[in-house]
């Protein structure tokens, strides 16, 4: 079945990378529902945030087919119940329209939204939460002249993960703890977090 | 400083590597042309396949001055530089060398490093490219490379400053050669190659931050595949190129023969174990042989030793093996349970995780289990074999030639095939007796492969008898490179079996598409007259009695030889496992 899971990816910093783990995806027909790159807790090490809708085979077989890559480190997969995630959006609202009804400032304030830029034609306002939340604010502010509206990629953290650091060292010394390898008939039950 | 520039430049004398070792200061200056040179003279290479052009001219320029340290083969094509960097590769257990320019010439290379990344093949390719300022700009000859070759490269890397050159190279040949083997191309801007840079000396790289090239051995998973072969009534071992890269020959049959196991092969498995060996029962696969095939369902315990599954050994997968419990051995995770699920996965280098299985397992002789295949193979014999190799009609068919081969090169000889029936009957019926025999192009299929092939496979192995058996069709392909032959004056044996037909196809078109013959009637040239022109030696018979004192004339000839056999025109090759069915659904006919 089907369902929705973050990918993240431990990677070098190199050009080309990203194509590298884009065409992944592509030559499998698989849509990216949401992708973003930022730096890790680590020098020089990035992170991958990719977000797909699949079975978990498939996207067992994918993050294998990461980790091949040369500049990968590790790539690990969770469904949404595992990691805590969090997306941004912006919208743009005429002005007049936010300083003449209360209402909408009510609104506003019900769903966390912070004014970032106030000019006398539009305003912006930021929110950050889940795709469901982002959602809803769009739809409540579509009457009152929504100008535009943008959301930013997903970004997750892993709610086992001890943190990626300690792992490293081991991967970088050659020495990986015993769950050096997952095979869904041998590490059943294994937590998520292993190199 | 400057002595190394004037000397370059009167070529003359022109021992680099000699002056750097003299140099007081630790660092001499030179081009990244000559850095890329001396990479290669550092890696041991000694063969480059190559094609010159605009972009790659300053490299061409420095490898002037390195003509007594590297030999530069000048190709026809870049198609057929970098085939012929796979044969060499192949033939030689070394990484193979390429050099093409920017545009045409890089992307002349694509098929080339399909085929060697699907079939494991180590190469290191250097492209020439415009001048950093120029990318993008869609100069003269510009094409985006890295992007085109993403998919089809192990890795990939484009080079702007002379100054990393010497690492890329290093970390391009480490990359190339370790693990799981494959291509890697080296995209170096004009510029970069021109750039003067203070060259401090070349240093192999052994280690990249994000890369681990072997899996760690997991002793518990070790110890659990040797229980359950311990246990196995009916273990049967399939094996494939993974032996041959990981140089593991001798490992493997401690291992099989410690435990009686039946082993059979892919088709770039071929040539691991020699072919008369008690335990090798045969090949796998779509045209594979008929016990392999059958008792792969019948097995209880299936080891699988540096393969991967394709399809076209597992016919249909849902029907595959599924009495069997398997253990996976191979070098790269990403092959666990990506189509077939491993009971038991020993990820590592096979060189070393076969002796610790070889150590905990029992010394058995399976010997009814061993008959059994031994029984199929009675009754593909007679319906298949039996007229493959001995005719009773006037038609001559491809494996009696090979039959013949094999009697006189004793199982000698490298094989080098091209892609379709020929390809099938040679993999079926020559005879090997030492490993890096067998070069063919299996996963990708490419037609065109054999000759080009063949003529690296001959620079990998000077020593050794290389024959490429090339079908008419793919014959035609890269033909060009019989330039190659001529002006190297290299000694290669070409068999060329014309069946007049695009034979596989039309193999095809009468088993599945009620014998709608489309476009697969291929005329030929008079390959005879042809490879005249070319000054190579050539003969064409068309009769039985012919075939044996034929093919001594072509081997025992001084220098190439082309021998073109008129076969049957609509010869099948069987056993088959249609399309889209199990392996037990074998045909014989």
């Amino acid at each position: 079945m089907k369902s929705e899971y973050t990918i993240t990816v431990y990677t070098e910093n190199q050009v080309g990378l990203l194509n590298r783990i884009a065409i992944i995806f592509s030559r499998r027909k698989i849509n990216v529902e949401s992708l973003n790159v930022s730096p890790s807790e680590v020098e020089g090490i990035h992170r991958f945030t990719i977000v797909i809708n699949e079975t978990e085979e498939v996207v067992r077989k994918l993050c294998r087919q990461i980790e091949r890559q040369v500049e990968v480190l590790k790539a690990y997969y969770n469904t949404n119940e595992e990691i805590i995630w969090q997306e941004m959006a912006l919208y743009k609202v005429p002005t007049d329209e936010v300083a003449e009804k209360m209402k909408v400032e009510r609104l506003l304030r019900e769903h966390g939204a912070r004014a970032v830029v106030i000019r006398k034609d539009y305003t912006i306002f930021e929110t950050t939460g889940q795709r469901e939340e982002t959602d809803k604010l769009v739809k409540v502010l579509e009457p009152f002249g929504l100008i535009e509206f943008v959301r930013s990629a997903r970004v997750a953290i892993i709610k086992a993960s001890k943190g990626f650091h300690e792992k490293l060292k081991e991967f970088e010394e050659g020495e990986p703890s015993e769950e050096l390898a997952e095979n869904e008939f041998l590490d059943k039950g294994q937590s998520v977090f292993t190199m | 400083m400057s002595t190394i520039e004037q000397k370059t430049s009167t070529a003359a004398t022109n021992n680099n590597s000699e002056i750097l070792k003299d140099s007081l200061a630790g660092t001499v200056e030179l081009t990244g042309s000559q850095a890329v040179l001396e990479a290669f003279i550092a890696e041991g290479v000694d063969t480059v396949f190559g094609y010159p052009g605009g972009a790659i001219m300053p490299i061409y320029d420095a490898l002037y001055d390195y003509n007594d340290r590297l030999k530069h083969i000048l190709v026809r094509h870049e198609q057929g530089g970098i085939h012929a960097g796979q044969g060499y590769a192949r033939s030689s257990g070394k990484v193979g060398v390429v050099f093409a320019t920017s545009g045409p010439g890089a992307t002349n290379l694509v098929t080339g490093l399909a085929d060697a990344m699907i079939d494991s093949t180590p190469l290191v390719c250097v492209t020439g490219q415009v001048f950093a300022h120029l990318l993008g700009t869609d100069a003269f000859q510009e094409t985006d490379v890295i992007n085109i070759t993403t998919p089809v490269t192990k890795w990939n890397y484009q080079v702007t400053d002379a100054n990393e050159i010497p690492h890329v190279l290093a970390k391009a040949f480490y990359i190339a050669g370790t693990g799981r083997p494959g291509p890697v191309l080296i995209d170096i801007t004009k510029n970069a190659q021109i750039q003067k840079i203070d060259y401090k000396g070349y240093e192999k790289c052994t280690h990249i931050r994000s890369y681990r090239p072997k899996p760690i051995v997991r002793k518990s998973y070790v110890e659990q595949a040797a229980q359950l072969i311990n246990a196995a009534k009916k273990p049967f071992v399939l094996f494939g190129q993974g032996i041959i890269l990981g140089k593991a020959e001798k490992e493997f049959k401690a291992f099989i023969e410690k435990g009686g196991l039946p082993s059979a092969w892919t088709l770039l498995g071929l040539s691991a174990l020699p072919t008369d060996h008690p335990l090798n029962v045969g090949m796998l696969g779509m045209h594979g042989n008929y016990g392999p095939n059958v008792l792969t369902n019948e097995c209880d315990v299936l080891i699988a030793v540096g393969m991967r599954f394709d399809d076209r050994v597992t016919g249909r997968l849902d029907k595959y093996a599924k009495q069997a419990k398997v253990v996976h051995l191979d070098i790269d995770p990403a092959e666990i349970d990506k189509n077939v699920k491993a009971e038991v996965p020993v990820w590592g280098d096979c060189k070393e995780t076969l002796p610790l299985l070889t150590k905990l397992i029992e010394e058995k002789k399976h010997t009814e289990w061993l008959a059994k295949f031994n029984e199929y193979t009675r009754e593909e014999n007679e319906v298949v074999i039996q007229h493959e190799l001995h005719p009773t009609t006037a038609v001559l068919t491809m494996g009696e030639v090979i039959d013949s081969l094999n009697e006189l090169t004793n199982g000698n000889a490298i094989i080098v095939t091209d892609v379709g029936q020929h390809q099938m009957v040679a993999c079926r019926y020559a005879k090997f007796n030492q490993s890096k025999s067998n070069v063919t192009s299996g996963g990708l299929g490419t037609m065109g492969f054999g000759l080009p092939a063949a003529i690296g496979a001959k620079f990998g192995a000077p020593e050794r008898t290389v024959v490429a058996v090339i079908g008419d069709g793919g014959f035609q392909m890269t033909l060009q490179e019989l330039g190659t032959i001529m002006q190297t004056g290299l000694d290669v044996k070409i068999l060329i079996l014309n069946n007049q037909f695009l034979g596989m196809v039309r193999q095809w078109q009468q088993l599945f598409n009620d014998k709608r013959y489309s476009f697969v009637d291929i005329q030929s040239p008079d390959y005879v007259q042809l490879v005249k022109a070319y000054g190579i030696e050539g003969n064409r018979i068309d009769e039985r009695s012919a075939i044996k004192s034929a093919l001594a004339t072509m081997l025992n000839h001084k220098g190439s030889y082309l021998l073109e056999v008129m076969v049957g025109k609509e010869n099948n090759v069987f056993p088959m496992v249609p399309q889209g069915c199990s392996v037990s659904e074998i045909r014989l006919k």
